[in-house]
């Protein structure tokens, strides 16, 4: 504290304060919208308060078969996806990187750096800018309607190599010498010592994963043609389509609380470790 | 680089690259390749026949008027997405870092849309500003304003822009406290010292200190608004009315899985890559030289 300034500290917090609500009245409104029954939000202004619906839409919603008059799986299907993508993306992104990276650091070996700049380039091309070509890759490999297909194309990634490397260079080399000399091959000193020395950066590399794999959105919705594959995510989209004939914003606004709860739980929840990762994958 | 001490060569790092390496091969360096190939290519309605062009497909995207509308549109699109929520963020954290007790608070309330994935974004603003049901046109009738994003594209655009840069408030307002917090407090003492109030202070040191911030995230955000916000676009407006929200990501898809014009898709595909890659370098070399207080 520099100075007192009571006036400027009320300020600051009616800015904040501001500030928190502007930023959480779009879910505020969701929220509200998933505890009404479907003919009340039909009738415009919709409602600010909550109602009585939550658990009837709730159960509706996650067992019943979503919107009425739709062709779509289930939505705890949906999140089963959802869960698999996710998982399977960052176990997958921090298990190849941590390999490569410990390639790159603890060995020399031809061709190093022509591997180490393939791995580079990865980190320059988002999916977006090159859909199509890796959509007929996905194609012929027969991997579409998969959890191989959603998630092993994603998982190729440089930020985490980067990290990981990052982190091996700072463990000092006597770690190594001494591992040595009790007689650790390469793979015990990468299980017992590398792993545990990097358990943090794992951990807030995988909060950050975890939501990238989440909220994947273009991905799923070019490679699965099959309901029962959709994710959360994607099927908001489909129930946006729906809603232009037969409005029941009561399912969708609940579908979408659903769809956000667990990276936002993930977020809030490992506020540190997420805090972390974000800013050591960027910088 | 390399560490002093390090293992012999052997097979065995070449297996430990070998999963990574593989992936980017299949899945990073043949898809590019073969978006840059297609490039060359005109392929007629039918797939039947291909024919090698060379650069026919550029040339006539450098005179398409929709294509250039669309490149102008994404400048403006991020331009508007990255000064809207890098301010308000700037503002948030300049007054949650002057904060001594609650800053960690206000930080757990802002950063969750982080969490948030574009497509879900905008379908909770879509809801929001519905031109029958939402609060907002409700609200807006009230000063007049007829409120209709599927037929005004200004509207359409607003609404977009709102729903991307409030996503990226999080973001934005994370990295902005974090490098207010790290400037030395005794700078800020000698300047309240010396005379200067709050809000001079802030102009004339904190602003300029975390420049870099600001410089590193107006790339971020670039990129952002360019790739990211395709869920957005897509859930919210399809690209129209009449193209007026039509990115340079949603063309992409747009002309290669729903017009099916391979050749001219993957000619944008190739435009966009480039743009990605000196995207990446500017912030790669920003961050080589990183300003240190």
């Amino acid at each position: 504290m520099i100075e007192n300034r009571p006036i400027l500290n009320m300020v600051s917090h009616a800015v904040l304060i501001f500030g928190v609500i502007i930023v959480a009245l779009p879910i505020w409104i969701t929220f509200v919208a998933s505890t009404h029954d479907p003919v009340r939000m039909t009738q415009a202004p919709i409602p600010m308060l909550p109602g009585g619906y939550f658990w009837e839409n709730f159960k509706q919603t996650l067992f019943g078969g979503g919107l009425s008059g739709t062709e779509s799986a289930p939505v705890w299907r949906m999140l089963i996806n959802s869960l698999m993508m996710a998982l399977m993306i960052s176990f997958g992104k921090i298990a190849i990187s941590l390999l490569s990276a410990f390639a790159i650091v603890y060995f020399k070996f031809p061709f190093r750096m022509g591997f180490f700049w393939l791995i580079f380039i990865t980190l320059m091309l988002p999916v977006e800018v090159r859909i199509l070509p890796t959509f007929e890759v996905v194609a012929d490999l027969g991997m579409l309607n998969s959890y191989w297909g959603l998630s092993i194309p994603l998982i190729a990634s440089a930020t985490a190599t980067f990290m990981f490397r990052q982190v091996f260079l700072t463990i000092p080399d006597e770690m190594l010498e001494s591992a040595r000399i009790d007689g650790a091959g390469p793979l015990r000193f990468f299980w017992d010592i590398l792993i545990p020395l990097s358990r943090t950066n794992i951990a807030a590399l995988f909060v950050i994963l975890f939501i990238y794999g989440w909220n994947q959105y273009l991905w799923p919705l070019l490679i699965t043609t099959e309901t029962d594959m959709t994710t959360i995510v994607m099927s908001i989209k489909q129930m946006l389509e729906a809603a232009e004939q037969s409005p029941q914003w009561n399912i969708i606004m609940m579908t979408a609380l659903l769809a956000m709860i667990p990276p936002v739980f993930v977020v809030v929840a490992m506020q540190r470790l997420f805090v972390q990762g974000l800013t050591e994958t960027d910088k | 680089m390399l560490k002093r001490v390090h293992f012999p060569t052997s097979l065995l790092p070449y297996l430990l690259v070998a999963p990574q390496v593989i992936i980017t091969l299949v899945f990073f360096v043949w898809p590019a390749s073969q978006a840059v190939y297609q490039s060359f290519l005109i392929e007629d309605a039918f797939g039947i026949s291909t024919e090698f062009v060379w650069f026919e497909n550029f040339t006539y995207l450098a005179g398409d008027e929709q294509y250039l509308g669309s490149f102008g549109r994404t400048i403006f699109f991020s331009v508007c997405v990255a000064v809207l929520s890098m301010s308000a963020a700037l503002v948030l954290a300049g007054f949650a870092d002057r904060i001594v007790r609650g800053a960690t608070t206000y930080r757990t309330l802002l950063i969750w849309p982080y969490a948030v994935a574009p497509v879900l974004a905008g379908a909770l603003w879509v809801f929001m500003f519905n031109p029958t049901l939402g609060i907002f046109p409700y609200i807006l009738e009230f000063v007049g304003v007829d409120w209709n994003h599927y037929l005004n594209g200004s509207q359409a655009m607003a609404l977009v822009v709102f729903a991307a840069a409030w996503k990226q408030i999080a973001y934005n307002f994370l990295f902005y406290l974090a490098a207010m917090q790290s400037i030395p407090r005794s700078l800020i003492e000698a300047a309240a010292i010396d005379g200067a109030g709050p809000i001079r202070r802030f102009w004339d040191h904190i602003f300029p200190l975390v420049s870099p911030t600001t410089f590193f995230l107006l790339v971020i955000n670039a990129v952002y608004a360019f790739f990211d916000t395709f869920g957005i676009i897509h859930a919210v407006t399809q690209g129209g009315p009449a193209n007026a929200t039509t990115i340079l990501v949603y063309k992409v898809y747009n002309d290669g899985f729903v017009g099916l014009d391979l050749g001219g898709s993957a000619a944008q595909s190739v435009i966009l890559m480039v743009l990605v890659i000196a995207m990446t370098v500017v912030q790669f070399r920003y961050v080589e030289r990183k300003v240190e207080y």
